[in-house]
């Protein structure tokens, strides 16, 4: 059974979810700026380390479901998807800063998840042991859930969000969508200004 | 730059430093007089501004998010938190994070009630100027604070006194697109006014193309801000001291009804009284009423200059409707400017429409990597899994968007009033929004829903769909709210942005407006600045400020 969210909890989670409906992200994230600058520091600090980044919330095992859940959401095929982009880094980074309010969602949300594997696939074991046709079969079933929002609006932030926040490794995502990451460009800058003779900008009237 | 005692009656003290601050701070600084500014944010400069799209409009120190705000559509209704209330909220204000999109208003925006007659329900009115008086004021703006545009080409831009300084910005993908579904439909594109260097000028260095305009600040000073223009000015004439988290929390007045001074909490929370001969409020159109309205005294028990108790009414925000289109090939709208072509086809009202409303539209691309992941496919696109990424992969260079600006109706019952529950971090009542769209403006943005998608298609998309049609719950551009007239019973401020009620208070931002035009209000604020400070320094001359007798 779900317990009750909290009040706070539930604005949050609101803003969160009518951001990513209605493209107004720039709502959800400007309430989590004092957390996206820890979460900041401490992917700067491990980058300085040199060690691979150690998880600060999930358990080993608690890893390894919500990992095969991002590689549902964004799934490695014939380009890299969440699992290369690192996309649980951010996710346990975001839980441990700017979205601590979100710890609660995950928690539950795990064990739902373990709960419809176990009801959709008879002596099944965890989530991340199913084959792929069988993962989707279970995210499909709770697809409505604040859980499956979550995860899936903080895989797909994670993996186009600068890399410094943990995912988007090796810039992974913005390769993928075909974001340069340069800062600084000359025209044209696509196709259609690079055909069209009124490219330069100084169009006569 | 120089520095006063809090005792020391300056000349002026401005709140806000935003562009109709920042243009007031400098125009009576460079004129010899002491000005004192109060801004409620940090100084941020080039370097602190970082290419962050998960940073981006959420960093407080750009924006006002340690400002609580709620709100409701209508005063039946208990307000509840909102953070769709935003502005800015640093050195340099909105201008640090906007596109830079910035339009002169038309000669029939200043006369519209005369022209299309009464709206039921509102309070639509002309505004007490024309363009004619406000034009040498454009012109103004355009040179001193650096804009790249192409005069003359539209025929529908009122006339103008002078080219602008500098040549638009290169014309991208969705500029083309848009030139060509303007000439298949028999409208006109025209280059995209901007507050931006399309080349070096006055010192500073021409846009690098970067990409990262609107929601954050500008890392070389291409974007006209208020920071990157006027503020050096202000910091060099050796007369004014910009005063940075100085949150204000009242103006104060005498017995006579004149202002001294503000009241601010600095940067400890602890109180400082800066007195002033005369007090110039461009805090926005959302702060600038709730200040006069957290300043009551027993001569203003309803708050400063609301005697007719207009302030904080007629709140009018930015609103629009818009389509969205996957092309053939890419456009890569990530770089560059926001938007380099626009129709004013359909700006004026037509009767012929069945109600009072009119919009410019604009073609442009997503906001980012982040937001177009998360809310840019088309809606019938899988959520996730691989037909998600697939289409994500495809589209996020393929994808733009025809954005209409549209007209909102100053109705009184949209309005800022102080939240009798919530109370900010300083103890001070928040600002309470309430907001309903006119039935007008709703079938004006269903009318410029359908331009959106005749666009999206004549430019060739081969595949295209359309927001719904919605009702404002989010905004900025915020207009209307100590709106400017002639009559001092129907309006705050007259024809120079002087308060009716108070003869050395002025109030210089969007809260002036009368009417929306067509949104985009920073040229028109920046132009009122500059001709607010005009007649103040006149007046300080001949003695008509009249300072606070207890001086």
């Amino acid at each position: 059974m779900k317990k009750p969210i909290s009040k706070k909890q539930g604005a949050s989670r609101r803003s969160f979810l009518a951001g990513s409906a209605t493209g107004l992200s720039s709502v959800w994230l400007a309430s989590q700026w004092p957390g996206i600058l820890a979460a900041q520091e401490h992917a700067q600090k491990v980058a300085r380390s040199g060690k691979p980044g150690k998880l600060g919330f999930f358990s080993e095992e608690q890893a390894a479901e919500v990992e095969s859940v991002a590689a549902q959401i964004i799934p490695t095929d014939e380009t890299p998807g969440a699992r290369e982009a690192g996309c649980l880094y951010f996710i346990d980074r975001a839980l441990t800063t700017f979205d601590r309010e979100q710890q609660p969602v995950y928690t539950q949300g795990l064990e739902t998840l373990q709960a419809k594997t176990r009801e959709l696939v008879p002596n099944a074991g965890k989530f991340s042991g199913l084959t792929a046709a069988q993962q989707i079969q279970v995210l499909k079933a709770i697809e409505t859930t604040p859980f499956f929002a979550q995860i899936r609006l903080h895989t797909i932030t994670g993996f186009v969000a600068n890399p410094e926040y943990g995912g988007n490794q090796d810039k992974i995502g913005w390769n993928l969508i075909g974001f340069e990451s340069k800062f600084h460009y000359a025209a044209p800058f696509g196709y259609y200004d690079g055909q069209s003779e009124l490219s330069a900008g100084t169009r006569k009237g | 730059m120089a520095k006063f005692k809090p005792n020391t009656q300056v000349d002026f003290v401005v709140i806000g430093s935003g562009i109709a601050g920042g243009i007031m701070a400098k125009e009576l600084s460079t004129a010899g007089f002491q000005v004192v500014i109060l801004e409620q944010g940090d100084y941020l400069h080039e370097k602190d501004f970082r290419y962050d799209q998960l940073k981006k409009t959420s960093t407080s120190s750009l924006l006002n998010d340690d400002v609580p705000t709620t709100f409701r559509q209508t005063d039946k209704e208990k307000a509840v938190h909102s953070t769709a209330f935003r502005y800015g909220r640093c050195v340099g204000g909105g201008t640090v994070h906007y596109s830079g999109s910035s339009w002169r208003h038309h000669e029939s925006d200043f006369i519209e009630r005369s022209i299309y007659g009464p709206v039921a329900g509102t309070g639509f009115a002309d505004w007490p100027l024309t363009y004619a008086e406000l034009e040498p004021y454009y012109t103004k703006v355009e040179w001193e604070i650096g804009y790249s545009g192409l005069g003359g080409v539209s025929p529908f831009e009122s006339p103008r006194s002078k080219p602008y300084p500098l040549p638009p910005m290169p014309n991208k993908s969705s500029g083309v697109l848009m030139e060509r579904a303007a000439q298949k439909l028999g409208y006109h594109a025209v280059p995209v006014p901007v507050a931006m260097l399309s080349q070096a000028y006055r010192g500073r260095s021409a846009c690098i193309h970067c990409g990262f305009c609107s929601g954050y600040g500008c890392k070389v000073g291409a974007k006209s801000s208020s920071l990157a223009s006027v503020i050096p000015i202000v910091e060099k004439s050796g007369r004014c001291e910009l005063r940075t988290n100085s949150y204000v929390r009242e103006i104060s007045v005498d017995k006579n009804g004149r202002v001294t001074g503000a009241v601010y909490f600095d940067a400890n929370k602890k109180e400082v009284f800066q007195r002033a001969k005369a007090v110039l409020l461009c805090a926005n159109g959302l702060e600038s009423p709730r200040l006069l309205l957290l300043s009551k005294s027993s001569l203003f028990p309803n708050g400063l200059a609301n005697t007719n108790g207009v302030v904080g009414k007629y709140f009018m925000p930015g609103c629009g409707a818009s389509a969205h289109g996957i092309f053939e090939h890419e456009l890569n709208e990530y770089k560059s400017v926001t938007t380099t072509r626009g129709i004013e086809d359909f700006y004026n009202a037509d009767p012929k429409r069945g109600y009072y409303g009119g919009g410019r539209i604009d073609a442009r691309g997503n906001n980012g990597p982040i937001t177009f992941a998360l809310g840019g496919l088309p809606p019938d696109t899988p959520r996730w899994g691989s037909d998600y990424k697939k289409a994500l992969k495809e589209n996020f260079n393929r994808t733009l968007t025809i954005q209409a600006f549209c007209t909102a109706l100053p109705q009184e019952s949209n309005n800022i009033t102080l939240d009798p529950d919530v109370k900010d971090a300083w103890g001070l009542a928040a600002m309470r929004v309430t907001y309903k769209d006119h039935p007008d403006d709703m079938k004006n943005k269903a009318f410029f829903r359908e331009r959106a998608l005749e666009l999206v298609d004549a430019a060739g998309a081969i595949k295209k769909w359309a927001d719904p049609v919605r009702e404002e719950k989010a905004m900025g551009h915020t207009m209307g709210t100590c709106r400017m007239g002639n009559d001092p019973k129907t309006s705050v401020v007259d024809r120079f942005n002087r308060a009716h009620d108070i003869p050395n208070l002025f109030v210089v931002d969007g809260s002036s407006f009368v009417t929306t035009a067509r949104n985009h209000p920073t040229c028109t604020i920046s132009a009122l600045a500059f001709r607010a400070a005009d007649n103040i320094i006149r007046m300080s001359k001949n003695g008509s400020i009249k300072a606070p007798t207890d001086s």
